[in-house]
Formats: structure tokens, C-alpha cells, sequence
């Protein structure tokens, strides 16, 4: 639910980063962290764990620029993955306007991207929304690794409705803009068409 | 969907900032913050330059999201008030209209029983310039889906990244 306001002129959107434990949610945003310009960013925070596992969210604030003279501003969020952290993954998804689902390419965590992706769609039901009516990209991430699926065969397992898909890596920063540009755009495009 | 888009208003942000003022004065707070429950800034007073006030409203939403998950669980709606004592500044967060959260940042110039005195007050103000704001949301919806990204073009949006 995007927010807009006229006072200071001034749109705000909340994309989360969704996924399982360890697919690299954390390192989108550190990768967008180090690779944007301060003036655009606001400080990153992370709700984490001794371990550096998230324990309840990590946020990240972007000022990218004007449109029609309106600040338009993206406010990340990860969810943390771990299975247990469920009720917290929950309140997360309030007010979502995006999700960018982040899949571990990993052979030995498709089911747990599978789990995820039905988790996903329960906890938005909670909320009341649908994720076939909701702006959403997903990143194959990992795809650096050996031990890994297929395009197709993730394709076919996790992207079922044909949306935008990214193979990524988060730690070298493979895919991980052209992911956050896909999903900033399906947000704009729904903004556009004035549908809430 | 679920609830309906946040729009603020020239005219409504004004008649707000008037009241979070003058609550400023009266509660003899250091600063005052309104943020939507979604973790989004409304508008702020008081003595906010040295703060970071896009994560303080961010935290502060997910502060109240999660307190909101601990009273459901206990069978409550929600906790309405929240208090964050420290040994110089506290916080006093309140949710307003079920959908606002209200955060009052005061030291030892006031006291607690003050801040809640003054913020039921505004709490009150606050609440019928929601529902006014709402319905005012509700039928510029209605009369046709007028957005100012109409006319953005797919240039606009790679502009963005550039």
C-alpha cells in the first residue's frame, strides 16, 4: 500500500525481499547498500542475531529520484527465512506493495524454496492479498555455486505465472539491480494504472 | 485489497502539524512524530534533526506490528500505548484511529503522566482528521483513479536507475 503525499510531495512504496533461510535476502541489500549513493540512501538497519541471522527484519531506505515531481522513494525490507521466525515474517508483509521472492538455486534447498513460496502466499492471504494480483520478480540467486537446478527446472518449480525472473548473486552483485529495477517498475506500473 | 491507499493531503497535513505542535508545547516533549502503521513518516515536530526519522519510523512500526502479534496472542486487539523508558529521553508510543502510530520523544523536562494527558487530547484531533482524510481518500478514489503517475512512461522509470 503505497503512500503518497502531497504535502512534501513525496511517494512511498515497501518492497520485502521473501525467501528461505540463508538465500541471500540480507545480501541483496548489503549489495544495494554499498553500491548506492549516499545521497540516496538512508542508513541500513538489521534486526539481527549474534550469528548475523535475521531476527526480525532488515530495512533499507532509497530516495532514487523524482517522477512527474515526486519523490519516489523504495523502502526494503527482508523478511528473516528461518522457519520459526514465521509470526514475525507475517507482520513484515503489512502494507507490502512488492515482493521480491529470493530463491536459493542450491539442489538440496528447492524444497525449501518450494515451502517458502506456499508460506508466502498464506501469509499475504492473512493480510488479504492475493500474489497473482501483486507486483512480484523472483532471483534465482546462488547461480555462482556448482551443486545446482536448472533455469528450467526453477522456472517451472517457482514461476508458474511467467513474471519477471532474474538469475543472481548477491554477494558479487550479479542481477541484484536488475531485480530491484523489475519490481520498482511493476510497483510504478500498478501506481499508474491507479489500481490499489 | 486490504484497507485503502494513504494519501495525504496539503490541507490535512496542516490541520496535523498545528495539533502535534501545539501537543509539542503542552506535553513539553523534545520531539513528536506521527507514522503510518506501514512504517511511513507523516509528519514531524520538535527537535528532529539529529535523528534518523525514516528509521525511527520504521522501527517504530515494526516495534508496534510486533506488539500488536503479542496481544493477539494473548487474546487482545492490541496494546494501545506503548512506553520506552531510558535514562535520559523516553518514548511514548500510541496508536491513533487504528491505523497512525503517535511518538512522543520527552526527557525529565515532563513526565509521563503529562504525556499521556496531552496525547489522549490530540490522540482525539488526530482521530477525526483520519476519518475525515479517509473518506476523503474513499471518494476522490470513486470519482475515477486520478494518480500523478498517469502519464509515467517507461523513460521515467529508467531514469530512476540511472
Amino acid at each position: 500500500m503505497s503512500f503518497i503525499n502531497y504535502s512534501s510531495r513525496e511517494i512511498n512504496c515497501k518492497i520485502v525481499y521473501y525467501g528461505p533461510g540463508l538465500c541471500g535476502k540480507t545480501s541483496n541489500l548489503q549489495f544495494i547498500y554499498n553500491k548506492t549513493n549516499p545521497q540516496t540512501r538512508g542508513k541500513m538497519i538489521s534486526l539481527a542475531t549474534e550469528t548475523e541471522r535475521t531476527l526480525f527484519f532488515d530495512f533499507l531506505p532509497l530516495a532514487l529520484g523524482e517522477i512527474r515531481g515526486f519523490k519516489v522513494r523504495f523502502h526494503l525490507y527482508t523478511v528473516p527465512g528461518q522457519v520459526f521466525y514465521d509470526a514475525s515474517r507475517k507482520l513484515i508483509l503489512k502494507g507490502v506493495d512488492g515482493v521480491v521472492f529470493v530463491a536459493d538455486s542450491q539442489v538440496e534447498r528447492m524444497e525449501a524454496n518450494i515451502e517458502s513460496v506456499e508460506n508466502l502466499k498464506e501469509n499475504l492471504l492473512e493480510h488479504g492479498y492475493n500474489l497473482d494480483d501483486l507486483p512480484y520478480v523472483i532471483q534465482y540467486n546462488k547461480r555462482d555455486l556448482e551443486n545446482i537446478v536448472s533455469l528450467d527446472e526453477m522456472r517451472e518449480a517457482l514461476n508458474e505465472r511467467g513474471i519477471p525472473d532474474f538469475e543472481g548473486c548477491a554477494t558479487s552483485g550479479k542481477g541484484v539491480f536488475e531485480t530491484l529495477k523489475s519490481i520498482a517498475k511493476e510497483i510504478l506500473m500498478v501506481l499508474k494504472s491507479g489500481i490499489k | 485489497m486490504p484497507g485503502s491507499q494513504m494519501i495525504m493531503y496539503e490541507e490535512e497535513y496542516q490541520e496535523i502539524s498545528v495539533i502535534i505542535n501545539k501537543l509539542l508545547k503542552e506535553a513539553n516533549a523534545k520531539s513528536i512524530f506521527l507514522v503510518d502503521k506501514n512504517g511511513q513518516l507523516i509528519a514531524s515536530c520538535g527537535d528532529t534533526d539529529e535523528l534518523d526519522s525514516t528509521s525511527l519510523a520504521s522501527l517504530t512500526a515494526g516495534n508496534i506490528a510486533a506488539t500488536g502479534g503479542l496481544a493477539k496472542l494473548i487474546g487482545e486487539k492490541e496494546f494501545s500505548i506503548l512506553f520506552h523508558e531510558g535514562e535520559k529521553d523516553n518514548i511514548h508510543l500510541s496508536i491513533i484511529a487504528q491505523r497512525v502510530i503517535l511518538v512522543v520523544i520527552f526527557d525529565r523536562k515532563s513526565s509521563l503522566g503529562l504525556v499521556r494527558l496531552r496525547v489522549k487530547k490530540a490522540s482525539d484531533s488526530i482521530t477525526k482528521i483520519f476519518e475525515s482524510l479517509m473518506k476523503r481518500i474513499e471518494d476522490e478514489s470513486a470519482a475515477g483513479p486520478e494518480s500523478p503517475f498517469a502519464e509515467i512512461t517507461d523513460d521515467d522509470i529508467d531514469n530512476l536507475f540511472k
